[in-house]
C-alpha cells in the first residue's frame, strides 16, 4: 500500500512510473537498551582494569541510603579507599553529607530524569577519577522503578528497603528486586515499634529473586553493619582477582 | 518516566537508519516490549508521539507486540509461562521461578517511504 495516500501498489502510473515511491519495510531487531548497555560495558571495563568494586545502591526515597553510606564509609575506615557518585533530581545535599566524611563524591543532578544512566556515570567517573582498588558506591535516584532497567556497569545492584515500607514491597516493585544481588533491610532498629512480618518480607523478596542475599541493617545502631561490610569484602575479591 | 529516554533511543536509531538507508518518512514502527519488561506500553506510545515531533517518524503509527514471559521452576525444573514475576510454578505449586525470556525491548521493524 502506498504510504502517502493509501492507494494500492501499481494501480496508477505517471509517465510509466508509479506516482510516488511505495512504502517498504526495514527489519532492524535493535535492542533499545543497546546504547546504555554499551556505555555500561565501557564503565565495567574501566572498573575491571582498575580493580574497582562498583556498587549501585537503589531504593525508594527515604529508605536511608545516604545515612547507610555515611556509616559504611566510616566503618570501612581510611584503609579502604572509597568514592561516591550521588544521583538526585535536585540539590547537592547528599554529596555534601558524603564529603563531610572525607570521602570524595560527585553529585549528578538528573533534573527531570528518574534514574542514572551509564553515560552520566561515565562522565561522573571522569570528574571523580576513583583510585585503583577502591570501592565506588553509586547512590541512584530514589526510585524503585526506573533504575532497575539501567545497567551502570556496576558489579552488583544493592536494593535498600526500610522496615517501614511493608512486607509486600518486593511484590509491588518486582523488577528492582529481580535486578538486585543484595537486599539490605534497613532501619531495623524500628522493628519493636512496627507490625511488619520480616519473614514474610524475606519470602516475598526470594519469590521474586531466589538468589538474592538479604541482610538486616540499622545505620543508626550499627546492627548488621558488620555483615554488610563482610559482604562488600567478599565482593571485592573478584574485583581484585580480575586485575 | 524512563519511557521517554527509551523513545530518545528509538529516535536516534531511526535517524541514523534514515541516513544509511535513505528514507525520508516512517509510516509505521514495530516495537517489541516483553510482557515483564519494565516498560508500560501506554507510556511508551505517549513518549513516542512527543519525542518524534520534528523527526522523520513524526505521526508514525506504533505497533507494539508483547511476547509473553517464560520461566523455569527452580523446584521441579519445568518451564511455564509467567504472568507476574511473583507467580509460583503451575506444575508443582512451588517455585521460585527463574525468568528465561519476556523482558526484551526491541525496535523490530520500520515501514518507510
Amino acid at each position: 500500500m502506498c504510504g502517502t495516500c493509501g492507494c494500492g501498489e501499481g494501480e496508477m502510473q505517471i509517465d510509466g512510473k508509479t506516482h510516488h515511491s511505495p512504502a517498504r519495510e526495514i527489519a532492524l531487531e535493535r535492542d533499545l537498551m543497546a546504547k546504555n548497555d554499551s556505555y555500561a560495558a565501557a564503565n565495567r571495563q574501566r572498573f575491571g582494569q582498575a580493580g574497582i568494586l562498583a556498587l549501585n545502591l537503589v531504593s525508594s526515597p527515604g529508605a536511608g541510603k545516604t545515612e547507610l553510606l555515611v556509616k559504611t564509609i566510616e566503618m570501612l575506615g581510611a584503609a579502604t579507599p572509597c568514592a561516591v557518585i550521588e544521583g538526585d533530581q535536585q540539590t547537592a545535599n547528599d554529596a555534601e553529607r558524603i564529603r563531610a566524611t572525607g570521602v570524595r563524591a560527585v553529585q549528578i543532578n538528573t533534573g527531570k530524569g528518574c534514574h542514572l544512566d551509564a553515560h552520566m556515570v561515565g562522565h561522573a567517573l571522569d570528574n571523580l577519577a576513583p583510585a585503583p582498588h577502591s570501592i565506588l558506591f553509586i547512590e541512584n535516584v530514589g526510585n524503585l522503578v526506573c533504575p532497575a532497567g539501567f545497567d551502570l556497569g556496576e558489579a552488583h545492584k544493592v536494593v535498600v528497603l526500610s522496615v517501614t515500607e511493608g512486607e509486600d514491597k518486593p511484590l509491588k516493585y518486582p523488577d528492582m528486586f529481580a535486578a538486585a544481588d543484595l537486599a539490605l533491610i534497613n532501619k531495623a532498629d524500628l522493628l519493636p515499634y512496627l507490625d511488619i512480618d520480616i519473614d514474610l518480607l524475606v519470602a516475598n523478596a526470594r519469590r521474586i529473586n531466589p538468589r538474592l542475599d538479604i541482610i538486616r541493617t540499622s545505620a543508626k545502631t550499627g546492627a548488621g553493619m558488620a555483615d554488610w561490610l563482610d559482604w562488600i569484602n567478599t565482593a571485592r575479591r573478584p574485583a581484585k582477582a580480575a586485575e | 518516566m524512563h519511557e521517554m529516554s527509551l523513545c530518545e533511543n528509538i529516535r536516534e536509531i531511526i535517524e541514523t537508519e534514515a541516513r544509511t538507508s535513505g528514507f525520508t518518512r516512517v509510516n509505521r514502527v514495530w516495537l517489541e516490549v516483553g510482557a515483564l519488561s519494565c516498560v508500560e506500553p501506554d507510556a511508551l506510545r505517549f513518549g513516542f508521539d512527543v519525542v518524534m515531533r520534528g523527526s522523520v517518524a513524526e505521526g508514525a503509527t506504533v505497533e507494539i507486540t508483547t511476547p509473553p514471559a517464560k520461566a523455569r521452576c527452580l523446584a521441579c525444573h519445568e518451564i511455564a509461562p509467567l504472568a507476574h514475576r511473583y507467580d509460583l510454578c503451575p506444575h508443582c505449586g512451588a517455585g521460585p521461578m527463574e525468568m528465561l525470556q519476556g523482558d526484551a525491548l526491541k525496535l523490530s521493524k520500520l515501514e518507510v517511504v
